[in-house]
């Protein structure tokens, strides 16, 4: 670990501190319907929407009509973009030729890409067509980013309104949401990325003749426009193969450094609308709080991990830790700070191969990922994920004083507390389970890459990180099997939708009750007793649900590497 | 539920066509204009033919050039289509090798490497990243370490003094931006391009 290195990630935890009250700002102002800097150029689209799609804007919903209108409409994105793949042979902006994704890999993808996971089976330069990348991945990138913020938005709606059935219209928040958060900053940052090196070209592959004489042949097309969006909306999905680490979709340790900060930047503004909406913006720094700690934790852990590097390339006199897997130009220090946010974050997109990072150092990813991505976490998905772990925490307080449980004015009850562990307990089914199937199926076993205690953390890997719609991975294991890209688009769905659709109904119970004035006993909740008590809530619960898991993957590989056994 | 369909219909099509078709074409026609040889893809043109990007390493395997890192990039074997094969620096097929720490893949390839540098410059630390594979298997640039730990071999091959070679290397050094972020590296293209009298950017 160097001084540089730290200096790095302090600053990268600065740059997040000092975003997070301007974009709540702005970001309350647009879901509350509030006039901003950008109204006079985007209020006259957003009007014309309304009146063709026939939506009455000052019109609210009551939770399950939300519900079924965020059905609705993932169903619809869901078909076009298994069509699109199915036919991009035929279709336009196919200057490689690329012929249709076959069916499974098409399946798995959609289902990716909806759920905001962005898993790739596919190989993007190898596989798909431009029209693919822009019509198909480009814009779910937007409308599965706009759905996590605006659910995050509804169930804030549910906790700070009182005696209403009402939390929003999802077709005004998914409109406002992408007319004046996403598409504005993406616009400016796309520049950005081009200016630093991105491509953003519909012309052909270059065929170069290098220097000493060979071929070359250098996949470029409409990246930055993706890449944009594939981090503000922390989806995560490559346009190239090697992702975030290929140097035309990461060309500088700047571009880098944006990067991370753009996958956290809307996820740790919600929690900073959360507050304003509920009337005190110290309720959001709590939350923000519990955020901070876990993750600094992680990247401690990590970045040291992976500085103390590997026992048996060490033992050949090689210095400054693990570097297999990682580019020069990020070096070890911002390539482990990235391991941690893209995977607190739901983001998933990576700039080195966790697959070759230490047992340990790959151990942190996972273990973001399997307390559910509440660290910052997916935008809004993360907001909502940690509201739920609070309903617990406030639920065990409760239980441990005697006294029916509160947050914000609103009284916790048996119907939240069931909806909150729904989704905690949907989670670990899927991960647990289908790694469990996997493990013993041998030609799911057959797919792993790395014999020994690393392949069955490749196979624990790819269930999490589909079921937390994370979408990194271990590279190395051949997920692209009928197998694998059945049960991991299950995996996804259910990751995405068992986590909605009780986090709305928590919102619709919630909208419903009165304010209770605080008192002598209500729990105070923007204190650091509230942060120990979630921090620990979430710690313990997490810890035991996976904790037996870890210790037959990276646990046994640790001691096995630092014992020099290979395998 | 059916009134449901008319929103959901047309606001599925009229934000596909937005964000899918007008957001990205805009943005390439402003790109285009704005900053043509980084949207191309930063492309080095020398007498009329691409030799490359500036940004994508390249497979250097001659004594009178400094090499980059091992790539574990794959390709199609030219002489039987149906197989693949190793083809480093594949800038058409991005990948890392994804071995890990326990794989005694890993560690017999990274012991081989390391024999074969320290027969070539004994005595010397063998720089960490020449023995580890890139995580796109296109890394264009190597620590200033591994390209000092080249100097002999280039400067003998090419017949030049090594202060030569090493004061080329001293110029090519990118510092850390705002001497924070990043590390210090060397973009081995840009390098070779030069030792060879060509100016590369």
């Amino acid at each position: 670990m160097t001084l540089a290195g730290w200096a790095q990630i302090a600053l990268f935890c600065a740059v997040i501190l000092a975003l997070v009250k301007p974009l709540g700002w702005y970001m309350t102002r647009v879901f509350a319907g509030e006039r901003t800097f950008l109204s006079p150029a985007v209020r006259p689209v957003e009007v014309s929407l309304y009146k063709i799609a026939g939506v009455n804007e000052r019109s609210e919903q009551d939770w399950l009509t939300y519900a079924v209108s965020m059905v609705v409409f993932h169903v619809g994105g869901f078909l076009i973009l298994y069509v699109l793949l199915r036919t991009q042979g035929w279709l336009p902006f196919n200057p490689q030729g690329m012929t249709a994704v076959a069916p499974d890999l098409s399946f798995n993808t959609a289902i990716s890409f909806i759920t905001n996971t962005n898993w790739q089976n596919y190989g993007g330069e190898t596989t798909l067509s431009y029209l693919s990348q822009m019509l198909g991945l480009t814009h779910q990138n937007f409308l599965s980013a706009a759905t996590g913020i605006v659910v995050a938005i509804a169930l804030i709606r549910g906790f700070t309104r009182a005696s209403t059935r009402n939390i929003g219209n999802f077709w005004v928040d998914i409109t406002r949401c992408t007319l004046y958060i996403l598409l504005p900053i993406c616009i400016v940052y796309t520049l950005f990325l081009v200016w630093d090196g991105i491509p953003q070209t519909l012309g052909a592959y270059v065929d170069a003749t290098t220097l000493e004489g060979g071929k070359q042949t250098i996949a470029v097309g409409p990246v930055a426009s993706q890449v944009a969006i594939k981090m503000l909306g922390t989806n995560g999905g490559g346009f190239f193969n090697a992702n975030a680490a290929h140097p035309l979709e990461n060309p500088t340790a700047f571009s880098n450094f944006v990067q991370m900060v753009s996958i956290f930047a809307l996820g740790a503004a919600l929690a900073n609308v959360f507050g304003r909406m509920a009337g005190n913006q110290k309720q959001g720094w709590a939350v923000l709080w519990v955020m901070g700690v876990l993750f600094v934790a992680g990247v401690a852990a990590c970045y040291w991990a992976e500085s103390a590097g590997i026992t048996g390339i060490n033992e050949l006199g090689l210095t400054g830790g693990n570097m297999e897997g990682k580019e020069v130009r990020f070096g070890i220090a911002a390539s482990s700070l990235f391991a941690v946010v893209t995977t607190a974050a739901s983001c998933g997109a990576v700039n080195a191969m966790h697959d070759s990072f230490t047992a340990l150092g790959g151990m942190i990813p996972m273990i973001n990922m399997q307390l559910g991505e509440i660290i910052i976490g997916g935008v809004g998905a993360g907001l909502y994920g940690m509201l739920i772990f609070i309903v617990i925490a406030i639920f065990v307080a409760g239980l441990m004083v005697g006294r029916t449980p509160e947050y914000v004015g609103k009284k916790i009850e048996s119907k939240e507390v069931k909806m909150a562990m729904l989704a905690i307990l949907v989670l670990p089914l899927m991960y647990l389970g289908f790694t469990a199937v996997a493990s013993v199926l041998p030609s799911a076993v057959a797919s792993i890459a790395n014999p020994g205690p690393h392949g069955f953390s490749e196979m624990l890997y790819l269930f999490t990180s589909s079921t937390a719609n994370n979408g990194s991975a271990f590279g190395g294991i051949t997920g692209n099997t009928p197998f694998y890209n059945v049960t991991g688009a299950i995996a996804m769905f259910v990751g995405r939708f068992f986590m909605i659709i009780p986090a709305l109904a928590i919102a619709g119970s919630m909208a419903e009750k009165k304010i209770v004035p605080p008192s002598a006993g209500t729990l105070p909740t923007t204190g650091s007793l509230f942060v120990g008590l979630v921090v620990g809530v979430i710690v313990i619960v997490g810890g035991l649900t996976f904790f037996p898991a870890l210790a037959l993957g990276p646990i046994v590989e640790h001691i096995s590497m630092t014992r020099n056994m290979l395998f | 539920m059916i009134k449901l369909f008319r929103p959901a219909f047309v606001l599925l099509i009229a934000l596909t066509v937005l964000t899918g078709l007008i957001y990205p074409l805009v943005m390439t026609g402003i790109a285009g204009v704005l900053f043509p040889k980084q949207a191309q893809g930063s492309l080095i043109v020398r007498d009329g033919k691409v030799v490359g990007s500036e940004l994508i390493g390249q497979n250097f395997t001659s004594d009178r050039y400094f090499h980059g890192r091992p790539s574990a990039t794959t390709g199609t074997d030219p002489a039987d289509p149906s197989k693949t094969v190793p083809q480093p620096y594949n800038a058409a097929n991005s990948m890392g090798s994804n071995l890990g720490p326990t794989n005694k893949a890993l560690i017999d390839r990274v012991k081989g490497d390391v024999n074969k540098l320290k027969a070539e410059n004994p005595g010397v630390p063998v720089p960490l990243d020449l023995v580890t594979t890139t995580a796109s298997g296109l890394d264009p640039d190597i620590s200033p370490a591994a390209a000092y730990f080249q100097v002999p071999r280039v400067a003998k091959a090419r017949n030049q003094p090594e202060q030569d070679v090493k004061k080329l290397v001293d110029r090519h050094i990118e510092t850390r931006l705002f001497g924070l972020i990043g590390e210090p590296h060397i973009n081995v293209l840009a390098l070779n391009l030069d030792l060879d009298g060509v100016a590369a950017r």
